[in-house]
């Protein structure tokens, strides 16, 4: 496994373990640009409160891992400022078959290429029986110029959710 | 990046009326961006839901986040604790 950064974490047979969510997993460079950079603040914070017991409710996946299917063009990795298409994921879609795409350089993609279920975990919600929307979709969260994503891919993939009567998301970066 | 992805893209739906829950990996973005709901995982980047071929902690990590989904206290941030040892 490619491990990156200055600081290792400690292993635990296939997990790495680190403190709750912290940084240490990177370099000094990417944790830099991590203290710099203008993150997006969102404010006011909405909420649509789930009306319905969970077992009701339809569900979607929304993965950034840049996953497709075969049949689909890959992500743009030139992109500048990154590609904020996203791909359409059928819930039949076979998960093994899926392709991933993603240009970051900071982190390990064995473990999704290996697994996809790891990113974008169709399989799962499937054995828990869950009531599940007949479309995923999949980004690739590598934006560091988020406008087009906040006016126009985001706008658009939540109407297609809304037009299949998506009820609730599960979100997974990767 | 892909942590602020998924907070943005949550706002909408959440705007368009979908409740969503974020997992997410760095919990700092997660205090400046604040996605409606989150969980905090304690896995590196590349493996959000825990490891590859794990369906068990995966699972276990995927029912900690829609549990979140019954909250409507916006923005949620938890945390999910390690994992044990093997």
């Amino acid at each position: 496994m490619r491990l990156l950064g200055r600081f290792r974490p400690k292993l635990h047979g296939s997990l790495i373990i680190r403190a709750v969510g912290d940084a240490s997993e990177f370099s000094l460079t990417t944790r830099l640009f991590l203290k710099t950079y203008p993150w997006r603040r969102i404010d006011p914070v909405p909420c649509a409160p789930l009306r319905k017991p969970l077992r009701d409710a339809r569900i979607a996946i929304v993965t950034t891992a840049g996953l497709h299917l075969p049949t689909q063009q890959p992500f743009d990795n030139e992109k500048r400022g990154g590609d904020t298409s996203y791909r359409v994921i059928p819930n039949d879609a076979d998960v093994s078959s899926l392709l991933e795409a993603h240009r970051s350089e900071t982190f390990d993609h064995a473990g999704v290429r290996s697994d996809p279920n790891l990113a974008f975990p169709l399989d799962r919600l499937h054995e828990m029986q869950l009531n599940l929307a007949p479309r995923h979709l999949s980004f690739m969260g590598s934006i560091t110029a988020p406008n087009r994503l906040i006016k126009e891919s985001a706008p658009e993939a939540a109407q297609l959710l809304v037009d299949d009567g998506v009820e609730a998301a599960l979100l997974v970066p990767v | 990046m892909c942590n602020q992805a998924v907070s943005l893209i949550a706002a909408e739906l959440e705007r368009r009326g979908i409740a969503t829950v974020c997992v997410i990996l760095l919990r700092e973005i997660a205090e400046k961006v604040r996605p409606p709901r989150a969980l905090v995982v304690p896995f590196n980047h590349g493996y959000p839901l825990g490891a590859p071929n794990d369906a068990a902690l995966q699972t276990s990590v995927i029912e900690a986040a829609l549990a979140l989904l019954e909250r409507d206290d916006v923005p949620v941030l938890m945390e999910r604790g390690r994992p044990r040892p093997q």
